[in-house]
């Protein structure tokens, strides 16, 4: 093992004559670099967000019962090791902003799209290697902004992911509203420069370095679903950066925009005329679109892995794209399904019931393509593989209920209760990080050089896919029963006795899958330095970015770039000598390319 | 409680020394496959480990319905709540019905078709028919669904003023509920958080002087409901947004600080009613058992027992407000109109509050 180390140094020089370990592992402006920069940045805020999600687990199930982990943990925000409701606001509070932006934002879409963007369709790196590397120090200063927050004072932000004012606005609604609010903004607005940055550079690369052949109708799936994401983002984020903006406007200097009529504390306010619904309004042009900027990566990346595991090609290719264009347009004129109970128009709320059930459609075309890319197919079970179809699995079960909260008359009885805590978990957040898991276990050679222990993987494929399912599915029955989420317990409601053996089985469940993301952490940093060398094409996969060097280099290949002579979904092709052909392969003689 | 935390604890460090022995034999080389790329044998046992998940997800459905199907969707009490019942029964059984089909598919197609060195897949790279099938059915369901959703959301929100109906104001504040009643007029005197500091804080919704309407108005700390009539409720908050949620009135709205929001409905079950209904007396004798155990527990720490449980109606806060968000509540009294006189009969006007 020491061998393959030292022969790795020593080669560094012949390559990289200038780089030093500065240029090359900091302030690196190859994507490659960048892209295992996002992917570590990632998994360490994941670490963050899941272990919070375990603290207030525990006060759930067991509500004001004494731990030795709070009392270690959260100190004098847990008097006795009781946890204080102000902390419990916080923790719910952090974990949603944490596991939406800077886990399956920033760490998924920011992992793949830089490492397979330019792979896949053979671009020696991305538009602007300098703005690449601009984007990923902001996403990283916005990550240490956010957790400097949890070390304020009067503790971070706590008015919920969403932020919504005027709790989030005025510091005498809540401790948490004081200088951890005002962090939370600036680290948002930092985020959202480094993720339009990131954003408009995959759309440049995307539209104008396309190796030779590689025609729009050839990329791979991957490629157009983070095509799309970063286009939505462009669209979206903007509107967010502005609610930040004039939230931050309202706190330090007086305006009301979105205030207007308080009395807090004893004291009437001076704010006059604002709206909180138009923060509403604001945050969910944003809010909504993110759902698809999270999932369209994760739905990209299993496109890829079950086309090539089950060594057939994708069915329905075009309607793939469509659905994914489809779910990109409808996504941003849904936004109004959150906000059916905020006093909003009536009317406008029957307008966003049905563009929301509208998205019903591209995605169950989205799910049956799926199911019929397994059907007769020559399934290659790998853990990549397993995290996919568990993919496909999580994001049946929990789109399902969105018919039920998408239609704004049910949601009037499930509207904030854990009803949809359960549902966008299974639909956004497990599918998401299933989507994550399985890039990492597929594209992990091409990362690292090296495989992942499969062994281990399938173990931790399966904890987690029994785990997530017993955690949410129960969840869905303290929904329906009227309990609110962020309660920071229910025993103020004896109405609500008969659900607490419910919280203890979910929380188990969420102690047994959390532990076992252990096995998955130490995977993956065991493979990297001990896993067994891969050669260059493990999966027999036909993308591109199978063909360029294992070892990385600048520019990914060291001669020509590779041409493009066919879409990247020949598998098990009559009349071929293999069961896959890769993308750079001319066509046979008398060969004609499929009319996808 | 102790004992559970215990079993807890034993079972996840069974389960962590478990993994901890499969990490170590599984790091150690093993002479076999090193390649890490599933291979027939790996592509057998997930695949049927696929097939077993598919029992477990049936499995943990049956047991959850079994389990905890009782506290589902109460008993409404609304007269809109029985439309809002079917169309939501309506949906799950279609949403039951899409998932165990598509499930077993994803799954049975996993352990089907798991590979085999010697197999080759079937090219199959579209189909326009098929695709049209799957878009067509899921907009034709999609708009039966859209239809009658439309529907009935246009009924439960088209709120028309008139004399029969009861107006009545939910103010909000950080962490506690009150109710306005319109008075003899029928009619809500204006209001605004500036006035709440007149008359030494007796003012606590902030009732304006100089509208004469609001002298009669009543403010009370709990919500005592005419059965059969119907309800207008006028919604403001003095601080932030909180939400007015009622379940068993199929009822939410949300009070947002500087505007004022409406919801509607007929309350046809009264408080004692309710509580005569057996799936109530079941629930209210199950939650009483579960309250006796856990004062069981409070007694041998010293501490006071916990009260039985009687039903009431609720209204919760529904929308997060700070700490005691988990704690803002009001009691709600459903009862028959000469009852509900009676009781408003005994509250004082706000313009004796403010003479006394």
């Amino acid at each position: 093992m020491s061998a393959i180390g030292k022969s790795h140094e020593e080669e560094h020089g012949h390559h990289h004559h200038k780089e030093t370990f500065i240029t090359k592992y900091i302030f690196s402006q190859d994507h490659k670099m960048i892209s295992k920069q996002y992917l570590v940045t990632g998994l360490f805020m994941a670490i963050i967000g899941i272990a919070m999600s375990l603290l207030f687990r525990l006060q759930l199930a067991w509500p004001e019962k004494s731990f030795g982990i709070f009392d270690a943990v959260l100190g004098k925000w847990a008097p006795d090791g009781v946890m204080d409701p102000n902390v419990y606001l916080a923790l719910v509070t952090i974990h949603g902003t944490i596991m939406v932006f800077f886990v399956l934002t920033a760490g998924l879409s920011g992992t793949f799209s830089n490492l397979l963007i330019p792979l896949q369709i053979g671009a020696r790196d991305m538009a602007s290697g300098f703005l690449n590397m601009i984007a990923y120090w902001l996403f990283f200063l916005s990550s240490i902004i956010m957790i400097a927050s949890l070390f304020v004072e009067s503790g971070p932000a706590a008015a919920g992911w969403t932020v919504y004012p005027p709790l989030s606005a005025l510091p005498q609604a809540q401790p948490g509203s004081g200088l951890g609010m005002t962090l939370w903004l600036v680290s948002m607005a930092v985020f959202i420069a480094s993720s339009l940055l990131g954003s408009l550079n995959y759309i440049v690369t995307v539209i104008n370095l396309r190796t030779e052949g590689m025609s729009m109708s050839r990329l791979p799936l991957t490629v157009w679903a983070f095509f799309i994401t970063a286009v939505i983002g462009v669209v979206s984020f903007p509107v967010l950066l502005s609610a930040s903006l004039l939230l931050i406007m309202d706190r330090s200097f007086g305006t009301s925009f979105f205030l207007s009529d308080i009395f807090i504390q004893g004291e009437v306010l001076h704010y006059q005329g604002g709206s909180p619904v138009l923060y509403e309004h604001l945050f969910w042009f944003l809010g909504h679109p993110e759902v698809y900027i999270i999932l369209l990566p994760a739905l990209g990346i299993t496109s890829e892995i079950i086309s090539t595991n089950a060594r057939k090609p994708i069915f329905g290719y075009r309607a793939m794209v469509a659905s994914i264009l489809a779910i990109a347009f409808l996504s941003t004129i849904v936004w109004g399904h959150h906000m059916f109970i905020t006093g909003m128009n009536p009317f406008l709320g029957s307008v966003f019931t049905f563009t929301t059930l509208l998205i019903a459609i591209p995605s169950a075309v989205k799910a049956f393509n799926y199911i019929t890319t397994l059907w007769k197919g020559n399934l290659q079970l790998n853990p990549a593989m397993l995290f996919s179809i568990g993919l496909v699995s999580t994001f049946i079960s929990g789109g399902l209920t969105g018919i039920i909260l998408g239609d704004s008359t049910l949601d009037i009885n499930v509207h904030d209760t854990y009803f949809v805590v359960a549902h966008f978990h299974l639909v956004m957040g497990i599918s998401a990080l299933y989507g994550l898991f399985a890039g990492v276990y597929h594209w992990f050679p091409k990362m690292y050089g090296r495989m992942m222990n499969k062994n281990l993987g399938y173990l931790h494929f399966w904890v987690t896919a029994i785990g997530a399912y017993a955690i949410f599915f129960p969840m869905h029955f303290i929904g329906m029963a009227g309990l609110p989420r962020r309660y920071y317990s229910n025993t103020a409601f004896p109405y609500f006795d008969d659900i607490a053996d419910i919280n203890v089985f979910i929380t188990i469940s969420a102690l047994i899958t959390g532990l076992a993301q252990l096995v998955f952490l130490y995977n993956f940093i065991h493979s990297m330095f001990y896993g067994k060398e891969t050669e260059q094409n493990p999966w027999k996969s036909n993308t591109l970015e199978w063909t360029s060097q294992i070892k990385h280099i600048h520019g990914n290949w060291p001669g020509k770039i590779p041409h493009v002579y066919r879409w990247a979904y020949d598998y098990s092709k009559p009349g071929q000598d293999k069961d896959f052909v890769p993308q750079n392969i001319p066509l046979k003689k008398g060969e004609e390319e499929l009319q996808h | 409680m102790t004992v559970l935390l215990i079993l807890v604890i034993l079972v996840l460090v069974t389960i962590s020394i478990w993994q901890l022995t499969k990490i170590f034999e599984l790091s150690q080389p093993s002479i076999k496959d090193e390649s890490q790329i599933a291979n027939d044998k790996d592509n057998d046992f997930q695949g049927k480990l696929m097939f077993a998940f598919l029992g477990f997800i049936y499995i943990l459905t049956i047991f959850s319905f079994w389990k905890w199907g009782d506290v589902i969707l109460p008993v409404a009490a609304s007269e809109h709540g029985s439309n809002f019942d079917s169309l939501m029964w309506g949906t799950f059984a279609l949403i039951f019905f899409v998932q165990t089909v598509t499930q077993a598919l994803v799954h049975y197609f996993s352990y089907k078709y798991r590979g085999e060195k010697t197999k080759k897949a079937f090219f199959y790279a579209d189909n326009d028919r098929l695709e049209a099938i799957w878009t067509f059915i899921p907009m034709v369901t999609l708009a039966v669904l859209i239809f009658f959703g439309l529907y009935t959301w246009t009924e439960i929100m088209t709120i028309e003023e008139n004399d029969e109906a009861l107006v009545v104001e939910l103010y909000a504040q950080q962490f506690n509920w009150k109710a306005r009643y319109a008075g003899e007029d029928g009619v809500l005197g204006n209001a605004n958080v500036r006035f709440l500091q007149d008359f030494d804080g007796k003012n606590l919704v902030g009732i304006d002087v100089t509208d004469p309407n609001g002298f009669d108005d009543v403010v009370t700390t709990e919500l005592h409901l005419p059965v059969g009539r119907e309800v207008i409720f006028k919604m403001r908050s003095q601080d932030v947004i909180h939400s007015a949620f009622m379940p068993h009135f199929r009822a939410q709205m949300n009070c947002v600080p500087g505007m004022i929001t409406e919801f509607a409905f007929t309350p046809v079950i009264t408080t004692d009613e309710m509580r005569q209904k057996p799936e109530i007396i079941e629930k209210v004798k199950k939650i009483n058992k579960i309250r006796e155990e856990n004062s069981k527990e409070l007694i041998a720490n010293g501490e006071e027992p916990l009260d039985p449980y009687v039903f009431d109606y609720l209204l919760l806060c529904n929308k997060i407000c700070g700490a005691s968000h988990y704690n803002m509540q009001m009691k709600i009294v459903v009862e028959t109109p000469e009852e509900y006189q009676n009781w408003i009969n005994q509250q004082q006007n706000f313009s004796q509050v403010i003479t006394n």
